[in-house]
């Protein structure tokens, strides 16, 4: 009734493959700047605070641009890519996993932050007299301890990778089969005479999608609360 | 044992601090709100590093500033256990014990004087918890659990900042006996914060008097709660002298304990213990009432006579007097009695204490029988 047309499912699965890829690359910086605003004092703070949330703010075309600029082959970063490691991201999927890391950044990063300022550092200074070292305590209280947090964040990033559209075009453009992700792939439809019965079917998929994410994140949510004891 | 001499400064909070603790024994630390106690105990744990100063246990030196040493908490191997417990959440009490256990301990053998899992649930009564979550468990089992953990963690010294003060005060006696286990029988080092100055009276065999960031006066307790200019710190509601008494005999028909000390034999309520159990009596001055001759035909079961060694005049309506009946004692009384007495240093009276006025909350000092 609703299997899909290859096209469909090519570009369900580059979406999805795109967005994995992108939290999964994100989460560990996510944590980690989280981590620098919440816990540390240091010059420059507030600019980091900014430059982490500028994505939020800027129309998602500057941010393409921006990205080609930069990682392009002839940009300073996207040229020491290719020079040093053979690796072309600027109209490849992995340039659209970057796109949508960097658009989905900020919530992911508010996401932990506002967990991790919920987390009681007397615990951690607790856990440090009984003979852990930092690092133990970072493994065992304080990453358990903002578990929601990470969840959340994870979940708000995966949403925003898959939905991805106007960095990813600018940045990486509209390339079938390569970075034609769901949201362009509508987009071209739309954009395509007789096409509008194509892009119903991909709107469909997509609320499926979301509301999929959605229920899956609150079951999780629900587990982990309980296993934090509250 | 503990050798601590430290100086911080904290915006305009000047923290000065010298003082020693014994191994063995219970050290009461003891200030108001805001004298500089839990930041003085963090410093001792690595928790804060303090500006400039000394920490060391016996050899092992855990700071020093002119030397450059400052050993993180984790390698000081000092208990804290803090006012609010610290559970971890996240951790059914069994894992909540284990996490300071070091790697190889086993679960019934101890090893050097280290306790094993066993005993420590043993020795807490907490058997019947170590599934259960923190969130569920009562301010004293938080705050059992809690010094099992830090004797998991096989410290060579155990950091109290006030740990009764989150506990109802009915369930307090839930944990000053444990405290005293702690000495008594695994014989544990103890730094007792508190401003409570009943529970240090109970407690400690040393008392170090913090104020306003200073170290005002070391010593025993006895000593310390008989020094008149130190009241204002010690609080006047409560001043009065500690005696230091054995158990001597239990009268059954009247329900009488008998405590011997250096001016006789001083009667309370209540208690009954082996003869022999070294015992402390805090006398309040609001409770000892002075005459010039001896009493007859009066309900009072104590009377002591001495000689007035010391007279505290504040200036106020009251007046404490400190006396030598064998001991010292402190008494309180009125400016008008004071007059019409004719008191002055060095004249003979007697003093009256009522036996009633000892509760069992003024009686401290070793393993108690169960309150009345």
């Amino acid at each position: 009734m609703f299997a899909l047309t290859p096209l469909e499912s090519e570009a369900l699965s580059l979406s999805l493959k795109v967005a994995f890829w992108s939290v999964l690359f994100s989460l560990p910086v996510g944590i980690f700047i989280a981590w620098l605003l919440v816990r540390c004092r240091f010059y420059g703070q507030t600019l980091l605070n900014g430059v982490v949330h500028l994505p939020l703010v800027l129309p998602p075309v500057v941010v393409g641009y921006v990205l080609l600029v930069a990682l392009g082959r002839q940009g300073p970063v996207g040229q020491f890519l290719y020079e040093a490691f053979g690796v072309t991201v600027a109209f490849t999927w992995k340039g659209a996993a970057i796109a949508a890391a960097v658009m989905a950044f900020p919530l992911m990063v508010r996401a932990i932050r506002l967990s991790m300022e919920a987390v009681d550092q007397g615990l951690e200074a607790a856990a440090r007299t009984l003979g852990a070292s930092p690092w133990r305590v970072f493994f065992t209280i304080t990453l358990p301890l903002i578990s929601p947090g990470i969840l959340a964040g994870v979940i708000l990033a995966f949403a925003r990778s898959l939905g991805e559209f106007g960095a990813t075009i600018t940045f990486v453009s509209n390339i079938p089969g390569e970075t034609r992700t769901l949201p362009l792939a509508i987009f071209s439809l739309v954009e395509t005479p007789g096409g509008e019965a194509g892009a119903l079917r991909l709107v469909v998929l997509s609320v499926i999608l979301a509301l999929l994410a959605l229920v899956f994140s609150e079951i999780l949510a629900k587990r982990i609360q309980r296993r934090l004891g509250d | 044992m503990l050798k601590v001499n430290l100086n911080h400064r904290l915006g305009d909070f000047r923290l000065e601090a010298e003082f020693e603790a014994e191994a063995n024994s219970i050290t009461g630390l003891f200030g108001k709100s805001g004298a500089g106690k839990s930041s003085l105990i963090d410093m001792v744990s690595g928790l804060v590093t303090p500006d400039h100063g000394h920490i060391s246990i016996g050899d092992d030196v855990l700071f020093d500033s002119k030397r450059g040493i400052d050993l993180p908490p984790e390698k000081r191997r000092i208990g804290y256990i803090f006012q609010d417990s610290r559970l971890f959440p996240h951790m059914n009490v069994r894992a909540n014990l284990t996490y300071g256990m070091p790697r190889g301990a086993s679960d019934e053998k101890s090893q050097n004087g280290e306790m094993s899992f066993d005993q420590v649930v043993d020795l807490l009564g907490i058997s019947s918890l170590l599934d259960r979550r923190p969130k569920n468990l009562s301010g004293g089992e938080k705050q059992r659990i809690a010094i099992g953990r830090a004797l998991l963690s096989n410290p060579r010294l155990l950091l109290m900042d006030e740990p009764l003060a989150s506990i109802d005060v009915q369930r307090r006696n839930e944990i000053l006996p444990f405290v005293e286990q702690l000495r008594d029988e695994i014989g544990m080092t103890v730094i007792y914060v508190s401003h409570a100055i009943e529970e240090v009276i109970r407690l400690a065999d040393k008392m170090v008097l913090l104020s306003d960031g200073q170290i005002a006066a070391t010593g025993s307790v006895e000593d310390i709660m008989s020094r008149l200019d130190l009241h204002p710190l010690t609080g006047r509601f409560d001043a009065g002298a500690v005696l230091s008494t054995t158990f001597s005999r239990y009268d059954t028909e009247f329900d009488i304990g008998e405590l011997a000390f250096g001016g006789g034999t001083f009667r309370v309520t209540g208690v009954n213990l082996p003869a022999g159990t070294p015992l402390r009596a805090h006398v309040r001055a609001r409770d000892v009432s002075l005459m010039l001759t001896r009493p007859e035909g009066t309900s009072i079961l104590n009377v002591f006579e001495g000689r007035i060694t010391e007279i505290g005049d504040y200036g106020g309506p009251q007046i404490d007097i400190l006396m030598d009946i064998g001991a010292p004692l402190m008494a309180r009384v009125t400016r008008k009695s004071y007059t019409d007495l004719q008191l002055a240093k060095g004249k003979s009276v007697f003093a009256l204490i009522k036996a009633v006025a000892i509760d069992r909350r003024s009686l401290g000092g070793q393993p108690t029988s169960a309150p009345r």
